[in-house]
Order: C-alpha cells, then structure tokens, then sequence
C-alpha cells in the first residue's frame, strides 16, 4: 500500500528534479515537500494526468507563526480510479509573497478549498476564478485562523453590512492551554485576548 | 383495466444523452429569451435543511447561474480545537454532522489515534462497538435525509415512517452515552462507557423494526409515479464531475464510483464483517435515493453481525498516559493519580508529526488533517467535511434546470451545514 505511494512520490520527483525534499513517510502516509510554491500548479497538472491523482481529498492552509516562511499549504492526493493511494504534497509560501498558483483548474474540488484557505488565513491563489471570502461575509477585515487572532475575536465595524463583538464571555470560552507552563496557565479559565 | 403500470427505464447512457439533448450542450445553456430575474432562495428555507442560501438567476422557471452562499453556521471549531486538548474537543464533533454524531466522534477518535500510532492496538471489543454505533449513526441519518428528500417533494407520509425509527435510534443513543444528540461517546483509545444490560437486545429489536419500515418507505416511493418523475433524470452527476467536484459517499456512489473508505481502506473491524457497497448507474437523484436506501439496509446487516460476534473483554487501551485511570483507582492508587492529573491538564502525549484520516461517515468521507508539534495540543486540525465539497458542485449542477428541480437535488445530496461551515 505504502510502497506504491513511494513509488510515486519517487516518479514525481524524478519527474521535477530537485523541485523536492526528500519524502518522509509516517503513519504509513507519504509526504513531499516542494521547494518553489510558483511549481505547485505544474506539479499537481503531472500527478492528475500521468500519475493517475485523479482526486483531491483536501486542501490545508498551515500558519507557522513566528517562522519564515509563514504559509505551509497542505494537499492531499488520492487516485480514485487508478491506483488507490493516498500522497501528500506540501509547499511553503512566505509572509510578503503570500500567494501561489491555483490548482482549481487541475481539480474542480479546489475552487472552494482555495477560497476557505484565502478566507481564513489570507493566502492568495493566483488565477482563480473566483477568490472570494467563502465562510465570512464579504468585506470581514480579519484573517480568523491566523495565529495572531485571537480566540475570542476582534471588534469590527463595518457600516451597512456586519459587525462583530469579542465572545459574550470577554475572553471565554472556558480554555485550557494544553502544555502551559504552570497549572494556573493550564486550568480551564476564562481568558482575555491578550494573555 | 390494467392497475399496475411498469415504469419504463432507458439505458442509463441514453438518459444522458437525452437530457443534455434537452439543454443543448453540457457546458452552454441555449440562448434564451427574456429578462433574467434574481431569486435568493435561503438561508431560511425549508428545502435548504439549515442555512444554506442559493442566490439564483433564473430565466423564467429555468436556473441559469447558481451561486451558493454559506458560512452561516460558522463557529470556527478548527480555531477552537487549536486551543484545547485533543479529547477536549470530542464534543464539539459532535456538533458537526449533527446528525450522526456518533459517527463524528469515531471518525475524529481514530484520527487522533492514528497520530499517536496507537489506532492498531484498540481492543476488539471496542472496535466492535465503534462499528455498531457508525453504522447506527448512518441508519439515523440516512432515514432523516430520504424522509426530508420526500417531504421536500411533496411525499409527507414517508418523513413520517422514518422519524419514528430515529427516534428509536435517538433512545439507544441516549442508553449508550446518556445523552440523545450529543453523545461525546468516544475517548482517544477508547470508548466513554461499556454497553449497558439490555441494550443489545434493544438493538436487536430496532433492527427488525427498521427494517420493515425501510420497507415501507421502499414501497412509498421507489415505484412511486410522483416520486419518480421528480427525481428520475434531474440532477445528473457524471462520474467524471463526481471526482473532479471530490463528492465522496452517497453521492459518489450514486454515480458510479464504486468507493467506499470501509471497503477501499479498511478501518475499525470493518474487514470482519460481509456486507456490499452499492452504487447507481446515471447519476440522478433518484440513484442516490436509491443507495442511500441500501447502504440502511447494508447498514442493518452489519449491525447484525457485529451484535452476534461482540467479543468481551476490556473497551479502553490498558495504557494510562492515554486513558483515564477508573475513578477507583485514582482516588487510592499514586500512578494512575498522576496519569489522571496529566491527561486532564496536559492532555495525551501526541508524538510530532502529521496525519490524515478519513471516515465513511453518512453524508461522505469525514476527514481530519492534524498538524502536530508534539504535546496535548494540535498545531492545526483541518476538519475535511464532506458536506462542504459536495455542495461545491451546486454552481456547475444547478444552471439548467427548473427552479422546482432545486428542492429534488438538494434533497438528494442530503448535506448539513453544520459540518459544511464548521
């Protein structure tokens, strides 16, 4: 099972030379990581036409705050009527760029998923048809799934079409912060935005 | 004096062809004449079963642009689980497909265990009762999604049969886990609580009783004049668009597809037990009518089988890092004290790294990608929900047809937004 997912990553990469960092494989599930995002359209165009990824599971927008590049975008491969196997491709974008090719025209599926990952984290998809906010309203201010929003939500104002108030709770839910550095970090808690 | 008269099928490839005779060419709709008119259906609309809003442009009766718009129900569960643990968040996959979540809890269950590696070493009877409750899980919600389907199209009568068997299903819910829609049934490694006395005999009765009236609703509708005229032949799905649009489960079924993730990769027990995927010829609404009704009664046989094969023996991973310790246990024994201190305040030890898991839930492959950095936490989880990608193909699917048409293909995905704005 594993091993045709190898075999193709490793085909894929002969195809691009170089285009990759070596695949990893955890969980019996096999990732590469492209190094340039400007390839990732010509890439998945490859994979769908001779490498049979005639599917695309799912789309990801990753925020790796703090670090350069910020951006990781995840997707995941699947070939429906082929081979069955499951292939995860990743590629890195930085915080000025923000933005990479669209594979909407590779995979019909990724028209939504592209517009949710703009919607949530701002990421820009060159030559999509149609990048609009898809969860948000249209004119939101804010990118929610950034790691610098916080949880409880921002203030905003937009006259005539929608606003937006911190949580009823000023800061709750109640939130546990997993791994804390002391119990009174981790107890559940009501919590404002700055801490 | 004839009383019975036989519906008359063509080849499924002469449908086709014919009603794309009917709309001209697949991808142009024929010049029309007239005003185009604007018609924003939802978010409050009893055909849009919750908050979806189409805004349609139509050219008399006929659709000619569709543009769907969701996020109505948005709460941002994938920014909430980012800040709480991994079993913290159980609940709130209860709240995603909201009707099945049972089968959410499973789904999102075997995730995080396949993180963690540990999703091999499940006990047997814990795997058993996680089927029993998937499959539970897609009786209920396929019997709510054909009675909706039907009361949409006008057949009341047929809601009405299948609503009182959910509400068995909804009391065996409430006997299992204590709670009637909000279940929170699972535990990474295990399950909440063992299966109390005199719930599998309850489980077997349901079954005879559900059975019969998925009979029933069969002969309410699968030769049903009225019903067939509306669903036969509308809202074809090619095979090719259901995989290029990623529709996964029923949907992708009734076109064609033969995929179905307990068949293709096996999770759970699902290998131990005989039981057959079917899938449509055309594409239509009425195909997905049609496998929606036998995957229930697939469905049933599982359940039958696992009932009479349910090992005993322990429901929880015998690992305290992972479960929670017996309260017993935890008020006089030192480790499990701790082990009960660190999963409550840290959470389980996840190793760095990422996984994707996706389960055939009722409305399609429920996915979860989690991104870990190690810890109780996850870096980021992606909830991949089937809903969602399905009516991503309203925009290509609707232009064409009559507005009346709508109510049938809506009927006919059978999606919750719930789970489709998260």
């Amino acid at each position: 099972m594993s091993q045709t997912a190898q075999d193709l990553a490793e085909k894929l990469s002969a195809q691009f030379p170089e285009a990759f960092v070596a695949a990893v494989e955890f969980r019996g599930e096999v990732t590469l990581k492209l190094k340039d995002a400007a390839k990732i359209a010509d890439v998945c165009a490859f994979a769908k036409k001779d490498l049979g990824f005639d599917y695309l599971v799912d789309l990801t927008s990753i925020d790796n705050y703090g670090e350069d590049p910020r951006w990781t975008v995840v997707y995941e491969l699947y070939g429906m009527l082929t081979h069955r196997s499951y292939l995860r491709i990743k590629t890195d974008v930085s915080e000025e760029k923000s933005e990479l090719p669209s594979i909407s025209g590779v995979w019909a599926t990724a028209n939504w998923h592209e517009r949710e990952a703009y919607d949530m984290m701002g990421i820009r998809f060159a030559g999509h048809p149609d990048l609009r906010r898809i969860l948000m309203w249209e004119g939101y201010p804010y990118f929610p799934l950034r790691k610098d929003f916080p949880l409880a939500g921002k203030p905003s104002e937009m006259p005539d079409v929608a606003f937006t108030r911190r949580a009823p709770l000023e800061g709750g839910p109640f939130v546990t912060l997993a791994g804390g550095k002391d119990s009174m970090e981790r107890e559940p808690r009501v919590r404002t935005p700055e801490e | 004096m004839a009383t019975t008269q036989e519906i008359a099928f063509k080849e499924p490839a002469a449908r086709v062809a014919e009603r794309q005779a009917a709309f001209g060419a697949t991808d142009e709709l024929p010049e029309m004449q007239g005003e185009k008119m604007v018609l924003n259906m939802g978010p409050s609309h009893p055909a849009t079963h919750g908050v979806l809003r189409i805004i349609l442009e139509m050219d008399g009766e006929i659709i000619t642009k569709a543009d769907p718009d969701i996020g109505y129900l948005h709460r941002g569960d994938e920014k909430i689980a980012e800040n709480m643990t991994y079993t913290q968040f159980i609940p709130y996959t209860d709240r995603l497909d909201y009707l099945a979540p049972l089968a959410n809890n499973v789904a999102y269950a075997l995730a995080v265990e396949k993180l963690m590696g540990i999703d091999g070493q499940l006990t047997p009877r814990c795997q058993y009762i996680r089927v029993i409750c998937c499959e539970l899980a897609r009786v209920s919600a396929h019997l709510l999604g054909l009675g909706a389907f039907a009361m949409d199209v006008g057949a009341l009568t047929v809601f009405l049969h299948t609503f009182a068997q959910r509400e068995t299903v909804y009391n065996l819910a409430e006997a299992l886990t204590g709670a009637r829609f909000t279940t929170s049934y699972t535990r990474i490694g295990g399950l909440s609580r063992d299966i109390p006395a005199g719930w599998i005999e309850a489980v077997r009765k349901f079954l005879d009783e559900c059975a019969v009236a998925i009979d029933e609703s069969d002969k309410l509708l699968t030769r049903n004049r009225i019903w067939v005229d509306r669903t036969k032949d509308v809202g074809i799905i090619s095979k090719a668009d259901a995989i290029d649009f990623g529709l996964s489960g029923p949907n992708l079924r009734g076109s064609g597809v033969d995929f179905d993730v307990r068949k293709a990769h096996p999770y759970l027990c699902y290998k131990d037990f005989d039981f057959e995927i079917p899938i449509g010829s055309v594409g239509d609404c009425y195909d997905r009518y049609l496998v929606r009704q036998e995957e229930m009664r697939q469905s049933l046989r599982i359940i039958r089988q696992a009932i009479d094969k349910l090992p005993g023996g322990p429901i929880n991973i015998p690992d305290g890092k992972t479960v929670l310790p017996p309260k017993d246990k935890v008020l006089t024994g030192m480790e499990e004290l701790i082990h009960q201190f660190m999963l409550v305040t840290q959470g389980v030890n996840a190793p760095k790294g990422e996984v994707y898991f996706g389960a055939e839930n009722p409305k399609g492959e429920l996915g979860f990608y989690i991104n870990s950095r190690g810890g109780g936490t996850p870096y980021r989880l992606k909830i991949r929900a089937p809903s969602f990608v399905n009516l991503s193909i309203l925009a290509k699917l609707l232009p064409g047809h009559m507005m009346s048409d709508t109510v049938a293909i809506l009927g006919s995905l059978d999606f919750v937004m719930g789970e489709c704005d998260r």
